[in-house]
């Protein structure tokens, strides 16, 4: 079944490629929105599989017994990353690399906001194994 | 997913078109139309685009963030 998916996802990406070689040629607004439909089908495709493997965490976290706010967290984390690199690669193939930047910036800012409350409880555990 | 493939071959064949229309209406020596034209066209490519990202992040908000 995976096989025949990446040939669909190769496949894709050559047709959409092809594609906006020749509308580029005439006119580049629309060689661009090909470029990001393109792009978002992929992602829309490919996020039903990382569902299958975010069930799976969370079914190891259930089991593991780890507070499910920590999974929450990363999970979060990983979504902003995706949604930022997203938007930053598409922007910077539109040929603005400042605005695509600084959305890399905001997306790094938020995950350290984020990651704040883990980072204070390790702190916090680190301070207890200290002797006083 | 088939039926969104359809929409890639869409939005270049509108792109084509509307390229032709742009070259025959300035030919005509109309270059406000080719210009309305073309802004017409880039609307209607960008509704088709707005409403698959718009799908994404709904999925991804779903996948990722849970509730919000």
């Amino acid at each position: 079944m995976s096989a025949i998916d990446i040939i669909q996802i190769v496949g894709l990406g050559l047709i959409a490629t092809f594609l906006v070689i020749v509308v580029k040629e005439q006119k580049p607004v629309f060689a661009f929105t090909i470029t990001v439909f393109t792009g978002a089908l992929i992602f829309l495709y490919l996020i039903g599989e990382i569902q299958h493997i975010i069930q799976m965490l969370e079914s190891l976290a259930a089991k593991a017994n780890v507070d499910l706010v920590y999974v929450e967290t990363v999970l979060k984390i990983i979504g902003i990353a995706y949604i930022a690199e997203f938007g930053a690669q598409i922007v910077r193939d539109a040929g603005q690399g400042a605005i695509a930047s600084k959305i890399e910036l905001a997306g790094k800012l938020l995950i350290l906001t984020m990651a704040i409350p883990i980072l204070t409880l390790i702190i916090e555990t680190v301070l207890k194994l200290l002797p006083a | 997913m088939n039926h969104d493939v359809n929409t890639i071959f869409q939005i270049a064949g509108i792109g084509i078109i509307v390229a032709m229309l742009h070259t025959i209406l300035k030919q005509m020596g109309k270059e406000e139309y080719a210009h309305w034209v073309t802004l017409i066209g880039f609307i209607v490519v960008l509704y088709m685009v707005i409403t698959i990202i718009d799908d994404l992040f709904q999925k991804i908000r779903g996948v990722f963030l849970f509730q919000g």
